[in-house]
C-alpha cells in the first residue's frame, strides 16, 4: 500500500513536470510579453530594463530551469500585473477562501441535497420524487451554469457589490478577507450546486437501486433484518463504491472555481482571476494556479484510489493499471 | 392442445422476412421513446434553420437599422423580437447563431474523434510501450480542466470561429480515444478476432473490418454528448468574449455581452432568447444522446 502511494505520488511529480514544461513553453511562444502589451506602453530601455529585472532577457529554458528551481523552494515568483507585484503564494492565499467557501457550501448543498434525493427516488422507484430528480438532472446537466446564473440575473435583478458588510452573517476571520457565511454567496451557490446536484442525485439514484434489487438484500429481508439494519449496513456501503469515484472528482473542480458563476456574478475568486491572468500574461500567476489545480485534481484521483480499497476490501491497488 | 392445426409453424411473406437488423431494432426502440423523438424533431429544425438561414432570416446578418437600436421585442411586427445593440434585427441574429452552433458542435467532435479515436486504437491494439505512451499523454492532459486549457490556448492563438474550433478540438480528444482503446483492447482477444487473424486477414483488415465496426455503438454515443459539449464550449468561450469574434453571430456572444451590460434587465430579450436556444438545443442533444444509448444498448439503460 505505501509502495503504491509512493509510485503515485512519484507519478504525479512527473505529470506536474510535464504540465509546468508544457505550460510554459507555451505561454513564451506568443509573440510578444507582459511588458509590450499596448496599454502599458513601456518602451526602448524601460522595457529592457523590466524584463531584465523580471529575468525574461534569458533563453527559455534558462528561465524554466530558474523557476522550476525556485519553485522547488516553494518560491512561485511575483506577480508581474497586480499592483506591488506580490508574491504569487500570497496572492492565491488571499484568492482562494472565496472560491473555496463558494465552492464548499456548493459541495454542502448538492452532496447533502442530492444524496438524500437520489436514496428517496430510488427507495420510492417511479414516485413523486423519483420524477422530481429525473427532472432536475436532466435540466442541471444539460443546460450550461452561465445560462441559468443568467435567468437568475434577469429573475433577481443585478446583484452587486459582493463583499459589502451589511450582508455579512459571519465576517471574515481575518482582516480585508472574505466573509465566511454572506447573502452574496446565496445565488452564486444555487446556480453553482444545480450540476453537481443533478450528477450526485443520479448516481445515487442509480446505485442505490441496484443494490437495492440485489440478491444479497432480498436474503437480508428474509432473515428478518431490520429495514433499518439493511438500509444501513447493506444498502449504504455497497452502493457508496461506484459513487466514490464519480462523485470525489467533483471535489477540486467545485473547489477551484468556475469562471462563468464568477463573472457572472462579480465574484472576485480564482477562475476570475485566471481570466484576467491570461490576458495580462502575468506568467508567474498563470503557471501558480495551472499547477495548484494540476495538484488538486492529481490528489484527488490518489485519495478516490485509496478510499475505494478502505471501503471495498476486495479491490487490491496496484495489480491492474487502469487508464 | 388437441387441434394442433393452430400450431403450424405460419408462412412468411418474402416482406415478413425483412432482416432485424441492430440498426432497424435500435430505430425502433428511439421511435418508442417519447423525449428522445422530441430532440430529434427540435434538432431537426434546429439544423433545418442553420442550413436555410438565408431564406429564413428576414433581414441581412449584418444589415443595421439604427431606429431599432435595443428595440424590446413584439413591440414592431417588423422586428418580432426586437434589435439588437448596434440595431441589427435579432431574430436574425438568433437564426444566424444556429448556424454558428451547430457548425462548431459538429466540426469539433469530428476533429478530436478523427485523432482520437486511432490514437485510441493505436494504444489499445498495439498495447506495449504505444499504450504506455499514450496512456500516460492522457493522464497529463487530465491534469487540466478541459475548459481552462482551451481559453489558455486561446489566448495564444487569438479569438475566432477557425480558432475557437481548433482549440476545443485539441482540448477534447481525451474521452473518444479513452473510449476507443478500452473497445479495441477488449475486442483485440475475442474469437472473431482470433478467428480472422487465423484465417490471414491483415491487420488493416482486421481493425477496420471487424473491430471498428463493433465498437461503433459507444463511440456513436459519445459522439452524440460531444457536439453538445463542443456547443457549450462555444458558446462559454464567446461568453467571456474570447470565442467568436464579430460580426459572427453567436448566442454565447449573445449572452456575454448583454450580461456585461449595465440594461442587462431592461433589454431583457438580449439575453434571454439566446440563453432559451442553448439550453433548448443543449437539452435536445442530451434527449436524443440518451434515447440513442437505450437504443443502441438496451442491457445499459437504466
Amino acid at each position: 500500500m505505501l509502495g503504491y502511494i509512493l509510485r503515485r505520488l512519484l507519478s504525479l511529480c512527473s505529470v506536474l513536470l510535464v504540465v509546468s514544461a508544457l505550460v510554459f513553453v507555451l505561454m513564451n511562444l506568443v509573440p510578444g510579453g507582459p511588458f509590450t502589451l499596448a496599454d502599458r506602453g513601456y518602451s526602448g530601455a524601460a522595457l529592457e530594463n523590466l524584463e531584465r529585472k523580471y529575468g525574461l532577457d534569458k533563453p527559455i529554458h534558462v528561465r524554466y530551469l530558474n523557476y522550476l528551481t525556485s519553485a522547488l523552494q516553494l518560491d512561485f515568483g511575483n506577480s508581474f500585473s497586480v499592483a506591488g507585484n506580490p508574491p504569487v503564494t500570497e496572492l492565491i492565499a488571499r484568492i482562494w477562501p472565496v472560491t473555496f467557501q463558494l465552492g464548499l457550501y456548493t459541495i454542502l448543498l448538492s452532496f447533502g441535497l442530492g444524496i438524500t434525493l437520489g436514496i428517496v427516488a430510488a427507495y420510492y422507484h417511479n414516485g413523486i420524487v423519483d420524477n422530481l430528480v429525473t427532472f432536475v438532472a436532466t435540466m442541471g446537466i444539460a443546460v450550461p451554469n452561465f445560462i441559468i446564473a443568467t435567468w437568475f440575473l434577469l429573475i433577481f435583478g443585478f446583484q452587486n457589490g459582493w463583499g459589502v458588510e451589511s450582508k455579512w452573517i459571519i465576517g471574515p476571520i481575518v482582516p480585508g478577507g472574505a466573509a465566511i457565511l454572506s447573502w452574496d454567496y446565496i445565488l452564486p451557490v444555487l446556480t453553482y450546486a444545480l450540476a453537481p446536484l443533478a450528477l450526485v442525485s443520479r448516481y445515487t439514484r442509480s446505485s442505490f437501486s441496484d443494490v437495492l434489487t440485489a440478491d444479497f438484500i432480498r436474503t437480508a429481508r428474509a432473515k428478518g433484518l431490520s429495514e433499518r439494519f439493511i438500509m444501513l449496513r447493506h444498502v449504504f456501503r455497497n452502493a457508496l463504491i461506484p459513487m466514490i469515484t464519480v462523485l470525489l472528482p467533483q471535489i477540486p473542480n467545485l473547489l477551484t472555481g468556475s469562471l462563468f458563476i464568477e463573472v457572472v456574478y462579480g465574484v472576485p475568486g480564482l477562475g476570475k482571476f485566471f481570466v484576467t491572468s491570461i490576458f495580462n500574461r502575468d506568467y508567474p500567476m498563470i503557471m501558480g494556479l495551472v499547477l495548484l489545480i494540476a495538484l488538486l485534481w492529481g490528489l484527488t484521483y490518489l485519495i478516490t484510489d485509496i478510499l475505494y480499497t478502505v471501503i471495498d476490501p476486495r479491490i487490491r491497488l496496484g495489480e491492474t493499471k487502469g487508464a | 392442445m388437441p387441434d394442433g392445426v393452430e400450431n403450424r409453424p405460419p408462412v412468411l411473406e418474402a416482406e415478413q422476412l425483412e432482416q432485424r437488423s441492430l440498426l432497424r431494432d435500435a430505430l425502433r426502440r428511439f421511435r418508442q421513446n417519447r423525449l428522445a423523438m422530441l430532440g430529434a424533431l427540435m434538432l431537426g429544425l434546429l439544423v433545418f434553420t442553420a442550413v436555410f438561414a438565408e431564406l429564413i432570416a428576414p433581414y441581412g446578418l449584418n444589415q443595421v437599422d439604427f431606429s431599432i437600436v435595443r428595440l424590446r421585442p413584439f413591440q414592431d411586427i417588423n422586428h418580432i423580437l426586437g434589435g439588437d445593440g448596434v440595431g441589427r434585427d435579432f431574430l436574425t441574429r438568433l437564426i444566424y447563431g444556429a448556424r454558428t452552433s451547430l457548425f462548431v458542435g459538429l466540426l469539433v467532435p469530428l476533429l478530436s474523434f478523427g485523432f482520437a479515436v486511432p490514437l485510441g486504437a493505436l494504444a489499445g491494439y498495439r498495447g506495449g510501450r504505444w499504450d504506455f505512451f499514450i496512456l500516460r499523454v492522457i493522464e497529463i492532459a487530465t491534469a487540466i480542466p478541459p475548459l481552462l486549457f482551451a481559453m489558455f490556448l486561446i489566448s495564444i492563438t487569438g479569438a475566432g470561429l477557425g480558432n475557437v474550433i481548433f482549440v476545443l478540438a485539441i482540448t477534447s480528444w481525451i474521452e473518444p480515444a479513452r473510449i476507443s482503446r478500452a473497445q479495441f483492447l477488449k475486442l483485440r482477444e475475442t474469437e472473431f478476432v482470433q478467428a480472422a487473424r487465423t484465417l490471414g486477414a491483415t491487420e488493416f483488415q482486421i481493425i477496420t473490418r471487424h473491430i471498428l465496426p463493433n465498437s461503433l455503438t459507444p463511440l456513436l454515443v459519445s459522439f452524440t454528448f460531444a457536439v453538445p459539449l463542443a456547443i457549450f464550449a462555444e458558446a462559454g468561450l464567446s461568453f467571456l468574449g474570447i470565442g467568436i469574434t464579430e460580426p459572427t453571430a453567436s448566442w454565447g456572444k449573445m449572452v456575454g455581452g448583454s450580461v456585461k451590460s449595465s440594461t442587462v434587465v431592461v433589454d431583457y430579450h438580449l439575453a434571454l432568447f439566446p440563453t432559451l436556444l442553448v439550453a433548448l438545443t443543449m437539452l435536445s442533444f442530451s434527449f436524443v444522446g440518451d434515447g440513442l444509448q437505450e437504443a443502441l444498448d438496451p442491457a445499459r439503460g437504466d
